[in-house]
């Protein structure tokens, strides 16, 4: 069994090779064939999956060794393995979510002429992403961090004939690359620490070293979850990224790469747990980024920006609870793959609406829509349901024991993590129930397409030619049953892992201790319920009982802040742009003036030397003559010296 | 009379010779000044050939008269050929590395 | 005599031959680099060689008095003149320092170098003559003595000098050779070419036309007076060793009407005088 673990690597790894390299040859067959190898990545996980539970709880994990990566004295980097519980969740995730959205690209992609290349990307990010998880050493790890963050800016511009397209995959790279730098930096310092950077050792010793270095490396390792999973302050790349196709911001930006901070932090527990000062910064970014994320999805018209927005939202959810330590890495996981299933539904749903609407992605040009698009309708609404927690659902479960998990941390911080956790909640309900609203309730408000040559080149011209109404229509087979098999997972998710035991499977790897709330978990749960009421009434009074007008209205400072991303570009811009103009310009005068000013002075001194010296270099024979009989001279001068003396 | 004044004879004559080289411009006449230092140098050769009492120094300024010679003639030649170049026989115009 | 010239001391002769020969050499030497042609150098210096030729003799270095003779002043110093005369026998070279400085620096080396040299020499100890006596009567005589020593002692260096003269013997060549690489053009060639261009499509002017000489170096005149330099030939002209006469023959021509005007003048006035 242990040898399967590298197909389930190889097989998407040899959908990318195959697709990117066979070229136009693949035209027509390459995306059943990138969605097969998922497929087939999915059965052997499933098989491994099997045989895991077959096994008692202690003797799940599954390593393997294929070759030594870097073989240096002193420093050895294995390509190994490690599957356990933990990985499984992400493997089945991985592996399940992406053959499903490999399927549904089949029809969203269909009229894009560069489809074999898409599924080769698609590929490519579940070989990496595969790879990131099931890596028994961080610096293998780090491998496939990168591959994904590859992966994910091949896709995120993959119109890049799009200017916007392709500044966001910058965009993404860039910041990506700040969290990226935290991670290696963090290699570094537990090569330094522990002389290894395997997993096994690497957790055995963290009880051993100095809690200054263990915080130091959790920090690092906090900045580039923060990076890969768009917290604050390196979020602002996730908004951009939604420029990619509709199936990418599914797989990659919600369900999958941006939970790899998550990864991090709960595979690393060990770290964190001994590193308590980390473990409270993990926290509050994590509760920092929750209201930012539900505070910008608020303001956004843009479908996809408002669920990029909740996505946010929900993997500060996440960061928080892996923050909390063992009371909370179980219910990070839980609430991650619960999250995987209802965004990944939602982001679909988003993809079926948009493919209906000629690409208009503007939400208040949309309404009305559930009449003629009555699956995305249903399975778009289970999701809605699941995300803003509707009890029985999966949200429900999850999200209700993260704000537990909260609340049991204890003291001043646990009053204030749990009112921040129910705060969220209240506006998640307000915000999806917006996004449900203006989307599939109200009046009409479609507007003919403004320009065919702005829409993306994913369907043919022939369907939205400047000023055609669009007629929304429901999406094709392909596009409809990933959605509904999604939504299934988001209904029914939560109740499985709740009643099958999710924290009893986990918790090998994680470790669980049971929370001692102040609050009792009733009135958690009546508490979650009330708010998530609340959100929904209020979003009910403003945007279903009002008809939603066309032209966005002025609004509050803290709405038009909220529609710039909360002026996350402008702090960077402000800060980093500027600032690193005003720096690079300050040393560039310095190195115009001090340094230049050394070398140029040295130059000018040994040319104002050469250019007298060059006087004596004149070109006339006569002077030269001159100088060996001088020369002569001062000779014949020395010999009757020294004779003398 | 001391034989030293045929040495004091042959400086005096080098000296002249060698600021002749330095004075002149004419490529031919800063030839001649050559010739004239080294017949300089013979008869201070010769001079102590005598002053030593053995041939020595006689040997050594026959030599020194053969190497002349060739010198005058690869010299000659050289002139002749930068004066078919440049219709110019000066020193000085032969002052960059290019005709 | 010969045992008398390479005794330990010098006669008086020897001492009266020096101090006016002596100051011959330091002339010639002098007239050599200060005079203005390049000619009268060569012959300055040809003079001071044959005064050093006799040094040498007094010094009892016969063999190489003689070959100071033939060789220096008969061969090379010949060459010195035809190098000159190719050159251009009658220009004569500026004194003027072009190089700022050059001359001080060269007085003032000169003197101190002289001045340097002559203290060593002040300084030698030895203040006698040896004498050639006994090493020139060792093979029988100065020329045989040479030889012993040149075909014994220094063999290979005379080896090296041999091979030394032929290199420079056929780099002379080189140097001054150049390759005809295309066939000479016949006059009839010449003359099709001159008209195929256009350009003098008679031959050349001669020299004198319309003027009173005929040496070569002297151009004709057109009938305004001017000098014509086509008529005088390439090298000449590339020297610039043209003699314009044509002022003296404008000169000659206004003179020659004057003359003839106060001839007629007188004559008209006789005729009145007669009338």
């Amino acid at each position: 069994m242990d040898n399967l673990i590298a197909l389930l690597i190889a097989a998407p790894l040899l959908g990318a090779l195959v697709l990117l390299l066979g070229g136009r040859r693949l035209d027509k067959s390459g995306h059943w064939l990138g969605t097969l190898l998922a497929a087939v990545s999915f059965v052997i996980g499933l098989v491994l999956f099997a045989d895991m539970l077959g096994k008692s709880a202690d003797d799940r994990a599954l390593h393997q060794t294929l070759y030594t990566w870097i073989p240096v004295e002193g420093f050895q980097a294995d390509m190994a393995f490690r599957l356990d519980q933990l990985s499984m969740t992400f493997v089945l995730l991985i592996t399940g979510v992406g053959t499903l959205i490999h399927v549904y690209s089949i029809g969203y992609m269909e009229h894009d002429e560069r489809r074999r290349r898409f599924f080769g990307y698609l590929n490519l990010f579940v070989a990496a992403m595969l790879l990131l998880v099931l890596a028994d050493n961080y610096l293998l790890l780090y491998f496939g961090w990168e591959g994904v963050g590859l992966a994910s800016y091949l896709l995120i511009g993959f119109w890049q004939h799009k200017p916007t397209a392709a500044t966001a995959a910058k965009k993404a790279f860039l910041v990506n690359r700040v969290g990226d730098m935290g991670l290696s930096i963090a290699i570094m310092l537990m090569f330094t620490t522990f002389g290894t950077f395997a997993f096994g050792p690497v957790f055995e010793a963290s009880g051993q070293a100095s809690e200054g270095k263990l915080t130091a490396i959790g920090l690092m390792l906090l900045l580039a979850a923060c990076g890969k999973s768009a917290q604050v302050p390196l979020q602002s790349w996730l908004g951009d990224a939604m420029e990619g196709p509709t199936p990418v911001s599914a797989l990659i930006h919600a369900a999958t790469m941006v939970t790899a901070g998550v990864y991090l932090i709960v595979r690393s527990a060990d770290i964190f747990d001994a590193a308590p000062d980390a473990q409270l910064v993990v926290t509050v970014v994590g509760a920092v980024t929750l209201l930012f994320g539900a505070i910008v999805g608020c303001a956004k018209d843009d479908i996809k920006k408002a669920l990029a927005g909740s996505t946010m939202s929900q993997i500060g959810y996440m960061i928080l609870a892996a923050g909390l330590g063992p009371i909370g890495y179980v219910f990070a996981i839980m609430h991650l793959v619960t999250h995987g299933f209802f965004k990944a539904g939602l982001f679909l749903g988003a993809g079926s609406v948009m493919h209906g609407m000629n690409d208009e992605v503007d939400m208040r040009k949309y309404g009305g829509l559930r009449k003629y698009m009555p699956v995305t309708f249903v399975t778009f609404g289970l999701g809605y349901l699941a995300i803003i927690g509707f009890p029985g659902l999966s949200g429900f479960f999850s999200k209700d024991k993260i704000i537990e998990a909260a609340f049991a941390k204890g003291g001043t911080e646990g009053w204030i993590l749990g009112a921040v956790t129910l705060l969220g909640a209240a506006i998640t309900a307000y915000y999806m129930t917006r996004v449900m609203l203006m989307t599939f309730f109200g009046e009409k408000r479609w507007q003919p397409a403004p320009d065919a040559d702005q829409a993306p080149s994913a369907e043919p011209a022939a369907e939205h030619a400047a000023g055609a109404m669009p007629h929304p229509h429901e999406s094709p087979k392909s596009m409809v049953i990933p959605m509904i098999l999604l939504a299934v997972g988001s209904v029914a998710a939560g109740a499985v892992f709740e009643f099958a035991g999710f924290v009893e499977w986990l918790e090998p790897v994680t470790g669980f201790e049971h929370g001692h709330s102040p609050v009792s978990a009733a009135a958690v749960t009546a508490a979650t319920v009330a708010v998530m009421v609340i959100g929904v009434g209020l979003a009910y009074l403003q945007y279903g009982r009002r008809p939603v007008p066309v032209v966005a209205p002025r609004g509050s400072l803290l709405t038009r802040a909220a529609r710039r991303d909360l002026l996350q570009d402008d702090f960077n811009h402000a800060v980093f742009v500027t600032g690193g103009t005003h720096l690079t310009r300050s040393l560039v005068y310095v190195d115009h003036s001090l340094v230049d000013g050394v070398v140029n002075g040295t130059a000018a001194a040994v040319g104002g030397l050469s250019g007298r010296l060059r006087k004596l270099q004149n070109g006339y024979a006569r002077t030269y003559a001159v100088s060996m009989f001088g020369g002569t001279a001062v000779l014949i001068a020395a010999t009757l010296l020294m004779r003398a003396v | 009379m001391n034989p030293v004044n045929y040495l004091y004879l042959a400086a005096l004559l080098f000296t002249i010779g060698a600021a002749g080289v330095l004075i002149r411009r004419n490529a031919i006449v800063v030839f001649m000044c050559v010739e004239l230092m080294l017949n300089a140098c013979n008869l201070a050769f010769v001079t102590f050939s005598r002053m030593h009492g053995n041939l020595d120094g006689q040997i050594i300024a026959f030599f020194t008269m053969v190497v002349a010679a060739a010198e005058v003639v690869v010299g000659l030649a050289i002139i002749v050929s930068v004066f078919r170049a440049r219709h110019s026989a000066s020193v000085d115009d032969a002052s960059l590395m290019k005709l | 005599m010969s045992a008398n010239l390479a005794a330990y001391a010098t006669s008086t002769g020897e001492a009266f031959q020096f101090w006016v020969l002596g100051t011959v050499a330091v002339v010639g030497a002098l007239s050599t680099i200060l005079m203005r042609k390049a000619v009268h150098s060569a012959l300055s210096l040809a003079g001071t060689m044959i005064v050093l030729a006799v040094f040498y003799l007094a010094n009892g270095a016969y063999f190489l008095g003689i070959v100071q003779i033939v060789v220096y002043t008969g061969a090379i110093m010949m060459l010195f003149l035809f190098v000159v005369m190719l050159v251009g026998v009658t220009a004569a070279d500026s004194l003027k320092e072009t190089l700022k400085g050059q001359r001080w620096l060269a007085v003032a080396c000169g003197l101190g170098f002289g001045i340097l040299l002559a203290a060593g020499i002040g300084n030698a100890s030895l203040t006698e003559f040896a004498g050639l006596g006994t090493a020139n009567s060792a093979h029988g005589g100065n020329v045989e003595g040479l030889a012993a020593l040149i075909f014994t002692k220094y063999v290979f260096a005379f080896e090296i000098t041999g091979a030394l003269l032929i290199t420079a013997a056929v780099g002379a060549m080189v140097l001054t050779h150049r390759e005809r690489t295309e066939r000479a053009r016949t006059q009839r060639e010449l003359s099709e070419q001159r008209v195929r261009e256009g350009k003098h499509v008679p031959p050349l002017p001669a020299p004198g036309v319309y003027a009173r000489h005929n040496a070569v170096d002297i151009a004709g005149l057109l009938p305004d007076g001017t000098a014509a330099d086509l008529t005088v030939m390439g090298t000449l002209r590339k020297r610039g060793q043209i003699r314009d006469v044509s002022t003296e023959a404008m000169a000659d021509l206004k003179a020659l009407e004057q003359r003839s005007e106060e001839r007629l003048g007188r004559d008209r006035d006789e005729e009145e005088a007669t009338r």
